[in-house]
């Protein structure tokens, strides 16, 4: 098991050493200027000299991100019980939602501007309802995944229904909760990109749109870079969690 | 504790009612199943039939014929369009709790260790579950998984798997045993195993048992009686008494009398055109 994790990790690190040794090679040879694709050193050479403002920059977009991934929890799990436990709130639900979803969300990105000014909100506010929606299908889909012989099973037992949602329902649905989470940490980084680029003065989108207009391509790409790592992390740590509070799932999953 | 409770009462209804009361009545039952489009099915047919307090009851028929439909009846899980039943002289109108149910899928929690899965059943029904921790490690042992209190349902094979349902639904020493064809996903190694834990549990139990299966000689094998019902709607065509010494080990099925049963039964489903 521990032998076959290190061969892991060395295979991944060879074929990332392997693209960078390409892209390096690929820069030299055909000799491209570094405007269009500076050549891995020069990026990393950028990357430590803009390192101060990286981080700093970065702090504003994780906060941003943070925010409104956490709204889309907040928001879109309580939404997505309403909707499974009653028809009623269904049918009243559901549509506008949808609906809502159909709009891009980058297009609505101005119009957060005139209504939250330049501040942090707008982003929020993008990175909330663009990740909120996978979050709602996925918890849906989960809190429905449910055996009916199960919840016979359970009444059979004298269980109330809240204890049924509680107890069966609700943990049964959280892989797929955390399906949805996956989906939602991703396209929550796109979201406070996207108000970032529409309106700001701080965060990576920023400084993205900085060193592009002042054609400075090194520190553009050691923009990317960063974001590159921050969504991974993200990613990674929403995976983190997953694995802490359903390792039955988790462990189920890879021995399959 | 209502734990304790319903231990007691289950034992003091073992005392007053003795084996030859009718524990479960179902008094001319029939369920209708309609369809959105307007069409309706009748699944159950004026099923009338008595079941005596400890007896080990089959329900065999072919696919579809309303038996799973009238184990759920009986549980009260399903309203029955016509008819009632009884159960210790009670009408049964909502789901009845005192009670275990396996159902062919084994219905394991994949989230909770063995031990979890089978005192989930006193979770569920709001009850303290530590109290009752010896009696499931020692039920646990019983059906041979002693070792594995611990292990996720997904570290187990099917046959281990059916046997913690079995224990979460003998955890709490219920009068009746509903059992909806629980063996029939299993290889046919494993279900024999399985079929001999079930006789001897039930010996020392002494629980009433309604078995579904469309296994015949399944039925034959456990019962004390058998109740074969007929293709849709599902009625009774014939109630078998089997007369086999107990405890029976698998080989009675190789004797005259096992097979001169079988074949009762086999025949009846030829005359219904069940088997051609």
């Amino acid at each position: 098991m521990t032998r076959q994790k290190a061969r892991d990790y060395l295979l991944s690190t060879i074929s990332i050493l392997l693209v960078l040794a390409v892209w390096e090679a690929g820069v030299r040879l055909f000799r491209l200027p570094i405007h269009l694709v500076p050549s891995p050193a020069l990026v990393l050479a950028a990357t430590i000299e803009h390192w101060p403002s990286l981080l700093s920059q970065s702090v504003w977009t994780i906060m941003a991100m943070l925010a409104g991934f956490l709204t889309a929890i907040v928001v879109a799990i309580p939404l997505a019980m309403l909707i499974v436990v009653s028809p009623v709130l269904e049918r009243l639900i559901y549509p506008p939602m949808v609906a809502t979803q159909s709009i891009p969300k980058i297009a609505l990105a101005p119009l957060f501007i005139v209504w939250f000014g330049f501040g942090m909100t707008p982003k929020v506010a993008v990175a909330f309802l663009i990740a909120f929606f996978p979050v709602v299908v996925d918890t849906i889909v989960g809190l429905r995944s449910i055996d009916p012989a199960m919840i016979q099973l359970a009444r059979s037992m004298g269980a109330p229904p809240h204890r049924i949602f509680l107890k069966l329902r609700f943990p049964n649905a959280l892989p797929s909760v955390f399906g949805g989470l996956k989906v939602a940490s991703a396209l929550a980084v796109v979201g406070t990109l996207t108000g970032e680029f529409i309106g700001s003065d701080r965060g990576l989108g920023y400084l993205l749109l900085q060193a592009t207009g002042m054609l400075q391509t090194p520190l553009l790409f050691a923009t990317l870079v960063t974001l590159s790592l921050l969504a991974m992390a993200f990613f990674f740590l929403v995976e983190g969690v997953e694995r802490l509070l359903i390792p039955w799932h988790v462990s189920q999953r890879h021995q399959r | 504790m209502r734990g304790e409770g319903s231990v007691a009462r289950a034992e003091a209804h073992r005392q007053r009612s003795g084996a030859a009361a009718n524990f479960i009545e179902v008094g001319g039952v029939s369920k209708v199943y309609s369809a959105r489009d307007g069409n309706s099915t009748l699944a159950v047919e004026n099923v009338t039939l008595d079941i005596r307090s400890g007896e080990f009851v089959s329900l065999v028929g072919q696919s579809g014929c309303g038996k799973s439909t009238l184990l759920s009846i009986i549980a009260g899980l399903i309203e029955p369009t016509q008819g009632q039943i009884r159960i210790d002289g009670q009408v049964v109108t909502r789901p009845y709790t005192n009670i275990g149910i396996v159902f062919q899928s084994d219905l394991l929690l994949d989230w909770r260790s063995v031990l979890g899965n089978v005192l989930f059943q006193f979770e569920m029904r709001g009850e303290d579950p530590r109290p009752f921790e010896k009696r499931a490690r020692s039920l646990v042992a019983s059906v041979g998984l002693d070792g594995f209190e611990k292990k996720h349902p997904f570290e187990l094979s099917g046959g281990m798997r059916q046997r913690v349902s079995l224990c979460r639904a003998l955890v709490h020493d219920p009068p009746l045993l509903l059992m909806d064809e629980p063996f029939g996903a299993l290889d046919a190694l494993t279900r024999e195993q399985l079929q001999v834990d079930l006789q001897r549990i039930w010996q020392q139990s002494r629980k009433t048992v309604v078995f579904v299966t469309h296994s015949i000689a399944e039925a034959v094998f456990l019962s004390d009686r058998v109740v074969v019902m007929t293709p849709r709607p599902g009625r009774i065509r014939e109630v078998l008494a089997i007369d086999l010494p107990r405890p029976r080990d698998l080989d009675v099925r190789e004797s005259q009398a096992f097979n001169q049963y079988v074949r009762r039964v086999s025949r009846l489903f030829q005359e219904m055109g069940v088997i051609r």
